[in-house]
């Protein structure tokens, strides 16, 4: 994949709405390329999908997230992509990933309260049979989110017009 | 009159006229910041922070930081200087360097030779400075060439007037045009058979998209004739910190140095540490904030283009359409535009009395913002 190609994609990755036409001035391609970048992007699997960032909270939305760290067991019939599977399965799971040091996975879980968190973990996770141990650590507030700030950041101090 | 005669002959500041118009007004969009709208990247002001923590908040050095001027003559290897941390100046912006560099080198009466439409602080400080400022007009290409400086500076020997030295200024405020290697070497055989010093403004240096920056200084020869500037402002949005930093021959640095020891002491400590956090680590903020600003620049060109003619801008982050065939004049456009649409944008006359007939827009602001000026500059234009 070229530079250009890369340099449209980063640029979808940051603000989906952006149109083509857009997309074509600010890069200088045409619109016809960039169509063309899109859909192959789209086809090959490298854009997986167009979703929307959302400060739920805002809408006093209460939703509990909690990062569940696992430790598993491996066994010749199961491996580590085995047991991933399963748990990556579940709606109520956000994210899934195999990690170094003293766990195996770091599950990211949502749910509606603390209880309902709770015993899903207690409910689908820990009863899988290549699990050990599970630690569960809720999310008390969020700060960043895929490389978003979701505090007030600075204002605009400049001067209307400077030389 | 208690006035120095001098500064009563200046005329005021073509922007500042302007700016009394739209202080405070919130719903205005300006294109007339001419500076970055990105915040300064975190890493450097967490480095500024934490000197102030340590309490590291005195006088440095007259020169500056040594480690920081060592940076700085490695940095410029990039624009083809070779230089050692004793040519290197740390001075309290550009501003200040272009006039120390002045003072530093016109007697009374010399002449100093400024491509126009420039920068508005040049034809001022050689005029309190007690030199005699050649305008030269440079429209439409904004392309200075050897015949005309030297037709120039003929002339003005026939009135005993000497060019002691040329203020070039690329990428440039206003027109966004930068200098290639051979407009470089006409500008360098200019000084060479005219005897005159290059002051390079090179602040706009690390936001060049058409062609790689390079420092008239880094031609055979040239080092000794040219007075190189630079800073922090605009590649690192460092504005408020003013610093910036000159790199000259021996003579004409210990004879800057001495003016600037006496007016400004030394630039402000915290803003030097900031400085070089921003030499070595800021690579990255800084490549990204100028794949914005060239990301700007198409989009901005390509939709102004359909009402205005426009040189595409090789560097900076500064556009400068012709709106003479608007048939109003650049001011009455800018003053116009900004009451029916609310857009400001700076009238070219600003610039040098060649630039009327254009108005700079800067491309300064977020995308949403740019969208909405630029067309709104479009349909202003249509309706004329």
């Amino acid at each position: 994949m070229d530079k250009k190609a890369q340099e449209v994609l980063k640029l979808l990755e940051n603000n989906a709405r952006l149109s083509n036409k857009e997309i074509a001035e600010m890069v200088g391609l045409s619109e016809e390329d960039i169509r063309e970048i899109v859909k192959k992007a789209e086809e090959n699997g490298i854009i997986l999908k167009y979703k929307t960032l959302i400060n739920w909270e805002k809408l006093g939305e209460e939703a509990v997230y909690a990062v569940i760290d696992i430790r598993v067991t491996l066994t010749r019939e199961k491996s580590y992509d085995d047991i991933a599977k399963r748990i990556a399965k579940y709606p109520e799971v956000h994210a899934v990933r195999l990690i170094s040091g003293d766990y195996d996975f770091q599950v990211v879980v949502k749910g509606k309260s603390l209880k309902d968190v709770s015993f899903f973990v207690a409910e689908k996770i820990s009863t899988i049979p290549e699990v050990l141990t599970t630690v569960t650590h809720f999310v008390l507030r969020t700060y960043k989110e895929e490389g978003v700030l979701l505090f007030k950041e600075e204002e605009d101090r400049r001067l209307a017009i400077t030389p | 009159m208690r006035v120095s005669e001098r500064v009563a002959s200046l005329k005021p500041s073509g922007i500042r006229k302007f700016f009394e118009l739209i202080i405070g007004r919130e719903d205005i969009i300006s294109l007339g910041v001419g500076e970055p709208d990105f915040p300064v990247p975190w890493r450097i002001r967490e480095e500024m922070i934490y000197s102030l923590e340590k309490g590291i908040t005195s006088y440095t050095s007259n020169y500056g930081i040594y480690e920081l001027r060592e940076c700085i003559a490695k940095y410029y290897a990039k624009f083809g200087v070779k230089c050692s941390p004793e040519n290197v100046m740390i001075t309290t912006g550009v501003s200040e360097a272009v006039d120390i560099a002045l003072r530093a080198i016109l007697n009374p009466g010399e002449g100093v030779l400024i491509p126009e439409p420039c920068y508005v602080s040049y034809m001022p400080l050689t005029v309190v400075t007690g030199g005699v400022a050649i305008s030269y007009p440079t429209t439409p290409d904004f392309i200075p060439t050897y015949e005309e400086m030297i037709s120039l500076a003929n002339k003005a020997e026939e009135n005993d007037i000497r060019i002691k030295a040329v203020i070039v200024n690329y990428p440039n405020n206003p027109t966004g045009v930068s200098y290639t290697k051979s407009v470089l070497e006409e500008i360098a055989d200019f000084a060479v058979e005219k005897d005159a010093i290059i002051i390079s403004d090179e602040i706009y240096a690390e936001l060049s998209y058409s062609f790689k920056h390079e420092s008239v200084a880094s031609l055979n020869g040239m080092f000794d004739r040219t007075v190189v500037l630079n800073g922090f402002s605009k590649a690192y949005s460092m504005t408020g910190f003013r610093v910036g930093y000159a790199i000259a021959p021996e003579d004409i640095f210990d004879a800057m140095l001495k003016i600037h020891q006496y007016c400004m002491l030394c630039a402000p400590v915290t803003s030097q540490i900031g400085a070089m956090e921003a030499l070595k680590n800021g690579q990255n903020d800084l490549e990204e904030m100028k794949a914005e600003y060239l990301r700007r620049r198409n989009f901005f060109v390509k939709r102004i283009k359909k009402v205005l003619e426009v040189r595409k801008p090789d560097g900076a982050f500064y556009a400068f359409p012709l709106i003479a065939e608007t048939g109003l004049s650049s001011e009455e456009f800018a003053k116009k535009l900004l009451f029916e649409r609310k857009v400001a944008v700076v009238p070219g006359s600003a610039f040098g009395d060649c630039g009327e007939g254009y108005i700079r827009c800067a491309y300064a602001v977020g995308m949403d913002k740019l969208r909405e000026a630029v067309d709104r500059i479009v349909e202003f234009v249509e309706s004329l």
